[in-house]
């Protein structure tokens, strides 16, 4: 092999064989049962013959219902790797005081809580909200897919390519060890002179393309493809405010985009932004990443609020207390969320009219998230309050993010910053929030809108017992976490020598596990559910008494979803309808107009991690021709003019009709 | 299925629950809406090479600064280039909507050659800095000023591909719906990389060569 | 506004249903003039020395820009508040704001991290390697 180490050195760039990690045993351990695992999927897959049926019904559709389902069986496949590095976090600073190193050394542990951040943030959170956005929102509107079905495809594929680049550093090399925003100096070359910061970026580069073409995607559905009659101010919450976080990602991802080309300038070519020496600024990257971070967090928890809003207003019977407030708080925070991202860097020097201006929005952007929650307790107030799963989420979240919230507008006054800066306290502060608003957000709206996705309810028992796993395991795992940052303990150490934090440390390791047990539940509650969906079935298409479009078609939809365009008179549309005596129409259908399926995306998104791969082991060949196929691929893309077709009115005919046979109960 | 003009129902209406009436095609009427989004966000990546550039644009590093390097000469020459690619393209828009498909091709063709000319220019403006020890690695001024250059430079380069496969496209099957509706998309890409090139003119290379 | 402002179509005619703007021999005529005469001039300002203060030149070249934009987007780009029902210009006016608050946030920020962190006005620095 070492003939001629020009030649191979060519071939596998920076690869060799000590990329691989095989002197960890944890990892060779993990990669052992990936390994077996898939192998064994695979293999029953192959068995059973469901590629052809996955390729044709799944991998390659345009349908939003299937994309939007498939991004958060992403999302809950990369909670898993995410929340397994939470557990191992949470082991090693219980056990790692005084004489005991632990069972992870700082090489390995960096590398876990940066990906356990990366993973959440980009992995799960995002994928979870855009594949609630993206089932809900075309079927609340009234519209049969989303503007650009085809980039939709695309959009989850690049997303899937990022997972898949961020899960390959496991097992080929090594992830970055810099924390999940990768600050310079040491995410640069001579910080880092390793693949795990190439890692990160690809695969953050690769996953935004995705949400930044889906952000464009869900916008021009929203303004464009609402049914008639639904004006602005009648749009249902949930679409507000997917349109808002779709806003915020058009207008914020290019900012990371563009930041993170940069620091790959840094590393590839050598340039000098965020270097030291040549008049490069490390904190001119903390500056703009911020610029893209804080309309993120916003990104995420704005649909966790539209959630909340349908939930409440739909398990109370009542209309939602304050639409238009709730319609105006989501967009001053939409704006205000671009006022705030010094906050994040306080400590980094700046002097004190910067520091007070923007602690200072910081605060006001609490004022609309504090009038939505009041007007969430006033639409339960005098509500009749039925406590199923989904608004028992919603109950666990106004308790939990509103502490979160308070500890938020601590963070948020400079000098007590100064203090609490990269503490335990921030951790517990974001946790707090992101778990107890995003996640608690996101389960409500998986338990609430999965009878429409899938035409069964979910098993209430096993949802209950998640739910408080949940709430409880949160409580006692970031609480004591609340205790050592304000004692002073700061983030992202992995070894400890006062052994008097230890019980805390124990207590927020047992609260992990309570957490996993949350989860586990979740899982069993999927099981459960599919094994007794005879008696959860749910024929009307309206399981839980709803007001929004999506419950006036059947549960799962149609392809089309709708036989007929809604016309809309109320923002509650499909209250407003039940409640003037609708009938569904039964005949007279037309043929209806849909996208093709492609296979496009998926080719291209797999070229994408070829790419990548090749950027990031400097296997230029491989990047440069996985790079012109790409291009050549989404030219020829364009030459195909043919990419609908008419669903004839007899098979609408016939699916409606077996709608009416089982709405009749045969 | 295109947006429904959206006025309030009126009373005849105001028992309809659906429209029953043929829907228009799916026919990409949200796609000029959507192609703008899109450069919106491209405005945002440009504006972060702004910043960067405004931040950097003094740290010479004791190296070269834009009084040293720029050749506003060349600057205006390659503005012309531009200018001119700008009022082709709107001449090959006319003819478009004329129908005129040979006159449309002609006129994209110019284009492309001014848009090429345009590159050419960059590129010999580039090589001569690193020629002179004025590359990329040299400052952060000079980082800032390849990367945002470069970066529009780059989006020039697209539009050409892009411009060649639509001569292709309207070549073959002419100015239907689709192929109108890019060149409408590409026209938007075009002029946007315009206006982003005054920015980089006035603040880069003006603004730089002042003292 | 612009005579090409008049002729925005809504439906009916195919080709021009997505209500995106189009432009007339005039319009782009008169946006080319516009545009050669508001590249000149900031060319000759700097290039001629024409003022004596840099400081105005400046102003004058970056003013010049900002009319030299707007006569990019409204005879070239077509941009007025009707089309797409005024949806492009919302999402450019809010572009602008973001734009607006990145820039100056971005100088604002690291003027003032600069200042505190290394006192020296930055012409002086141009000695130090």
């Amino acid at each position: 092999m070492s003939s001629n180490p020009d030649f191979w050195s060519f071939v596998f760039g920076r690869l060799s064989w000590e990329s691989f990690p095989l002197h960890e045993p944890i990892l060779v351990i993990t990669f052992i049962a990936v390994a077996l695992g898939g192998a064994a999927m695979l293999g029953a897959m192959t068995y059973f013959r469901v590629w052809p049926y996955l390729w044709r019904e799944w991998l390659t559709s345009v349908d939003h219902k299937r994309i939007g389902i498939m991004y958060i069986v992403l999302a809950l496949i990369m909670l898993l790797r995410g929340f397994a590095d939470a557990l191992m976090m949470r082991a090693q600073q219980a056990i790692a005081f005084g004489g005991s190193e632990g069972y992870l050394p700082p090489h390995h542990y960096d590398q876990i809580f940066t990906a356990h951040g990366v993973i959440m943030i980009f992995f799960v959170a995002m994928p979870l909200v855009t594949g609630l956005m993206n089932f809900v929102v075309p079927l609340q509107i009234g519209a049969r897919d989303v503007a650009f079905p085809f980039l939709n495809n695309f959009s989850f594929w690049m997303t899937v390519s990022g997972a898949v680049i961020v899960m390959m550093s496991l097992f080929v090399g090594e992830f970055a060890q810099t924390g999940w925003l990768a600050y310079p100096p040491l995410s640069g070359l001579a910080g880092s002179p390793g693949v795990g910061v190439d890692y990160y970026i690809w695969a953050l580069q690769v996953a935004g393309i995705g949400t930044l073409l889906s952000g464009v995607n869900l916008i021009a559905t929203i303004v464009k493809m609402r049914a008639p009659g639904m004006t602005m101010m009648k749009l249902p919450v949930f679409t507000w405010t997917s349109l808002c976080t779709n806003v915020l990602i058009v207008a914020s991802f290019p900012v990371l985009t563009a930041v993170l080309v940069l620091l790959s300038l840094d590393r590839y070519v050598g340039t000098n932004f965020f270097t030291n020496d040549l008049g490069g600024n490390p904190m001119m990257y903390v500056n703009l990443i911020w610029i893209w971070g804080h309309p993120e967090v916003y990104i995420l928890i704005l649909p966790a609020f539209g959630v909340f809003s349908e939930v409440v207003s739909t398990f109370c019977s009542k209309r939602l207390f304050g639409y238009t407030s709730m319609v105006y708080a989501t967009v001053v925070i939409t704006i205000l969320s671009y006022l705030v991202w010094l906050h994040h860097f306080f400590t980094m020097g700046s002097g004190a009219s910067v520091n007070s201006f923007f602690g200072i929005t910081t605060m006001i952007i609490s004022i609309p998230t504090g009038a939505k929650i009041f007007n969430w307790l006033f639409t339960m107030f005098r509500g009749r309050i039925r406590y199923e799963v989904p608004m028992l989420w919603t109950v666990g979240f106004m308790v939990t993010f509103v502490i979160g919230g308070m500890t938020g507008v601590m963070l948020a006054v400079p000098p007590a910053d100064f203090q609490l800066h990269n503490s335990l306290f921030l951790i517990a502060h974001f946790h707090n929030v992101i778990i107890g608003g995003v996640v608690f957000g996101m389960f409500a709206g998986i338990s609430y809108w999965f009878p429409k996705a899938f035409g069964f309810k979910l098993d209430p028992f096993w949802g209950k017992m998640s739910f408080w796993f949940w709430l409880i395991g949160f409580w006692v795992a970031f609480m004591p976490i609340y205790v050592l940052g304000l004692m002073g303990v700061t983030r992202r150490v992995n070894h400890f020598d006062d052994p008097s934090l230890q019980i805390w440390f124990v207590i927020a390791a047992f609260g992990a596990v309570l957490i996993a047990c949350g989860i586990a539940c979740f899982l069993i509650q999927l099981v459960v559910s599919f094994l007794r969906r005879e008696q959860l079935r749910d024929l009307t298409g309206d399981p839980w008494g709803g007001r929004t479009l999506e419950w006036s078609t059947s549960s799962p939809p149609p392809v089309y979803n709708f036989a007929f365009t809604p016309v809309i008179h109320d923002h509650d549309a499909w209250w407003d309808m039940k409640q003037r005596g609708y009938t569904r129409p039964l005949h007279g259908f037309r043929p209806i107009h849909m996208p093709k399926n492609t296979g496009t995306g998926i080719i291209l998104a797999g070229l994408s991690i070829a790419f990548a791969f090749g950027m990031i082991w400097y296997m230029w060949w491989l990047a440069a021709l996985s790079f012109a196929a790409m291009i050549v691929i989404s030219i020829g893309h364009t030459f195909n003019y043919h990419r609908d077709f008419f669903i004839p009115a007899e098979v609408v005919d016939r699916t409606e009709k077996s709608r009416t046979a089982l709405m009749a109960g045969e | 299925m295109s947006a429904p003009t959206l006025h309030a129902a009126t009373p005849a209406e105001e028992v309809a629950f659906y429209v029953t009436e043929e829907e228009h095609a799916h026919s990409g009427a949200s796609t000029m809406l959507g192609f703008w989004i899109y450069l919106m966000s491209d405005c945002l990546i440009f504006a972060v090479l702004f910043a960067c550039y405004g931040v950097y644009g003094r740290s010479y590093a004791a190296g070269p600064s834009g009084a040293d390097l720029f050749d506003l000469p060349l600057v205006a020459l390659n503005t012309a280039m531009l200018l001119f690619s700008s009022i082709t393209y709107g001449f090959a828009m006319l003819e478009m909507e004329r129908n005129r498909k040979g006159m449309t091709l002609l006129w994209l063709a110019v284009t492309g050659l001014f848009g090429a000319a345009f590159i050419y220019f960059e590129l010999y403006e580039f090589a001569h800095l690193i020629a002179e020890g004025a590359g990329p690695q040299r400052s952060a001024f000079l980082s800032s000023f390849f990367t945002l250059v470069g970066t529009h430079g780059l989006h020039v380069t697209v539009g050409l591909v892009w411009l060649v496969t639509l001569m292709v496209q309207v070549a073959n099957r002419g100015l239907g719906e689709d192929n109108k509706r890019r060149l409408m998309c590409l026209s938007l890409f075009w002029h946007f990389l315009d206006v982003i090139w005054i920015g980089v003119f006035s603040f880069v290379y003006l603004m730089g060569v002042l003292q | 506004m612009s005579p090409d402002t008049m002729a925005q179509h809504h439906g009916h005619d195919p080709a021009h249903h997505d209500g995106a703007g189009h432009g007339t021999l005039k319009g782009y005529l008169t946006g080319f003039i516009l545009a050669v005469i508001l590249t000149a001039i900031p060319f000759w300002l700097v290039m001629g020395e024409v003022f004596a203060n840099p400081q105005v030149t400046a102003f004058a070249v970056m003013a010049l820009a900002v009319v030299q934009v707007v006569v990019h987007m409204v005879y070239f780009l077509h941009m007025n508040s009707r089309s797409e029902g005024g949806w492009t210009m919302l999402a450019l006016i809010f572009t602008l704001v973001v734009v607006a608050i990145t820039l100056s946030g971005s100088l604002w920020v690291m003027y003032h991290l600069n200042a505190n962190m290394m006192p020296m006005p930055h012409h002086d620095m141009r000695g130090i390697p």
